[in-house]
C-alpha cells in the first residue's frame, strides 16, 4: 500500500504546464492527499479562476500516479481557502527566478490608482532599475517587465492576495 | 424553478456576457498590451462563470452542467445585466463599461464571502481577488481617457451618456433578490450601491466626467428581456454546440 508521503513525493514530478520549471508542488496548489477505502484523493485550487491549466494538472496528476500503479484516482478541485501568491514555496521562488520569472514582490494597494507599480528587480542582471510595461502579461498570473539597464523583457509573476 | 438556481444564473451570465464581449477584443486591441490585458480579465469572467453556472447546475438538480448551461440555453433564459451585452463600441465604451460593472462587483463580492451558502461565499472569495485587478485597470483608464485629451474626454463623456440608462438595474431589488438577501445568501444591494456611487462620482470628479441628467431607465436582463445585442453574441457563443450538438475536443 502507499503512503501519503509516496504521493507527495510523485506530485513533486508533475509540473506546471505553463511554467513547466515549477512542479504543483511548488506552486502550492496541492492542499491534500487523503487516502480512504483503496481511493487516492488529490485536492487542488486554481491560481486564477479561468487559469486554463487546471484541467491538464488534473490529467497530468492521474498519469502521473498511474505510471506508479496507483490506479484510483480522483482530483478534486476546492476555491476556498483561494490560493495567493504566499503559497508558492521557497523553492519555487528560486526556481522562478532561474528561469528568468520575478516572483511576487509585496503586495500594492490595489485601491490606490496610477500607485507606483512593485519594485521588481531583473531576473537576468539583478539591476532594481526596471519598468513595468504593463500589469497584465502572457498568463493570467503575470505582469510585463523591462530591464532599463540590460534591456531585456521579463515576467513578473504577479501578487494574487 | 429555485430561487437560488436563477440568482447563481444572474451572477454567472453577467460574467458570462461579459467575458464573451471582452474576448472580441482578441486581436484587436488599440495596444498589444491592452489586448492582452481584456483577453486576460475576459479569462478571469469565463471562469467565474464556469464555477457559477456548474453551481447552478448541480442547485437545479437535472444533470445540466455549466457547459450545458452556457451553450443550450435561449435568450429569454439568460438572466444578465443589459449593461454586459452591450456592444464594444470603441475603447471608451468598454472600459466605462468594465468600471461601471467592475465598481459594482468589488463590493458584491466582497460582502458575498459572507454569504450563509458555502459554496457562493468560496467563489465570491476566490473571484475578488481577481475583481480587484479588473477594477484598478478600469478606474485608471477612464480617468485617463476622461482627463485625457479633448477628444479622449469627447469620448469618454459620451460613453457614459450611452451606458448610463443601464446602470440602474444593478440594484433593482425585485422579489428573488429581496428572497435571497433574508436568507443571507445574497447581499444587500442597498449597500453595494452605495459603495457602487462611491467609487463612481470619485473615479469621474478625476476624470473630469458628469453623470448625465436625462433620467431614462432600461431593464430587463434580470427577468430574460433583453437588447437586440444578446441574440448576436449567443448566435457566436453557441456556434459550434448548435452546429454539432455534444461535440468535445
Ligand atoms: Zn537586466
Amino acid at each position: 500500500m502507499v503512503s501519503e508521503k509516496e504521493i507527495w513525493q510523485l506530485l513533486e514530478q508533475v509540473s506546471d504546464p505553463e511554467i513547466p520549471v515549477l512542479s504543483v508542488i511548488d506552486l502550492g496548489v496541492v492542499r491534500g492527499v487523503i487516502l480512504e477505502k483503496g481511493m487516492c484523493k488529490i485536492i487542488i485550487t486554481p491560481t486564477y479562476s479561468g487559469c486554463p491549466a487546471m484541467k491538464t494538472i488534473e490529467e497530468d496528476i492521474i498519469l502521473k500516479l498511474k505510471e506508479n500503479n496507483i490506479n484510483h484516482v480522483k482530483v478534486d478541485l476546492v476555491l476556498s481557502p483561494a490560493w495567493t501568491t504566499d503559497w508558492l514555496s521557497e523553492n519555487g521562488r528560486d526556481k522562478l527566478r532561474e528561469y528568468g520569472i520575478a516572483p511576487p514582490e509585496n503586495e500594492i494597494d490595489k485601491s490606490v490608482l496610477f500607485a507606483d507599480p512593485p519594485k521588481v528587480p531583473c531576473p537576468q542582471c539583478g539591476s532594481k532599475n526596471t519598468r513595468m510595461v504593463s500589469l497584465f502579461g502572457s498568463t493570467a498570473c503575470k505582469s510585463q517587465y523591462q530591464c532599463n539597464d540590460c534591456l531585456e523583457p521579463f515576467d513578473y509573476f504577479k501578487c494574487l492576495k | 424553478m429555485s430561487s437560488l438556481f436563477e440568482y447563481t444564473l444572474r451572477l454567472g451570465d453577467d460574467s458570462l456576457i461579459l467575458g464573451h464581449r471582452l474576448s472580441e477584443w482578441c486581436g484587436h486591441g488599440p495596444v498589444l498590451e491592452e489586448d492582452i490585458a481584456m483577453t486576460n480579465i475576459a479569462l478571469d469572467l469565463v471562469g467565474q462563470a464556469t464555477s457559477l453556472l456548474n453551481y447552478a447546475g448541480e442547485v437545479e438538480g437535472k444533470e445540466r452542467d455549466g457547459d450545458s448551461l452556457a451553450f443550450l440555453r435561449f435568450d429569454r433564459e439568460y438572466k444578465n445585466l443589459l449593461l454586459v451585452e452591450q456592444p464594444n463600441g470603441d475603447f471608451a465604451i468598454t472600459m466605462v463599461r468594465q468600471f461601471l460593472f467592475d465598481a459594482y462587483r468589488k463590493p458584491l463580492f466582497e460582502r458575498m464571502q459572507n454569504s450563509k451558502d458555502t459554496m457562493l461565499a468560496s467563489i465570491a472569495e476566490k473571484s475578488l481577488k481577481e475583481t480587484r485587478y479588473h477594477l484598478k485597470h478600469s478606474s485608471e483608464w477612464v480617468i485617463r481617457m476622461g482627463d485625457g485629451t479633448e477628444e479622449s474626454n469627447r469620448r469618454a463623456q459620451e460613453a457614459v451618456n450611452t451606458l448610463w440608462r443601464y446602470t440602474s438595474e444593478l440594484f433593482i431589488i425585485d422579489e428573488l433578490e429581496s428572497k435571497m438577501a433574508d436568507q443571507g445568501i445574497s447581499p444587500n444591494l442597498m449597500e453595494i450601491e452605495d459603495d457602487w456611487k462611491k467609487t463612481v462620482d470619485a473615479v469621474f470628479k478625476e476624470a473630469t466626467l458628469t453623470i448625465p441628467k436625462n433620467n431614462w431607465k432600461q431593464s430587463g436582463g434580470r427577468n430574460g428581456m433583453h437588447s437586440e445585442h444578446l441574440g448576436y453574441i449567443l448566435t457566436e457563443l453557441q456556434y459550434m454546440q448548435r452546429a454539432y450538438p455534444n461535440m468535445k475536443w
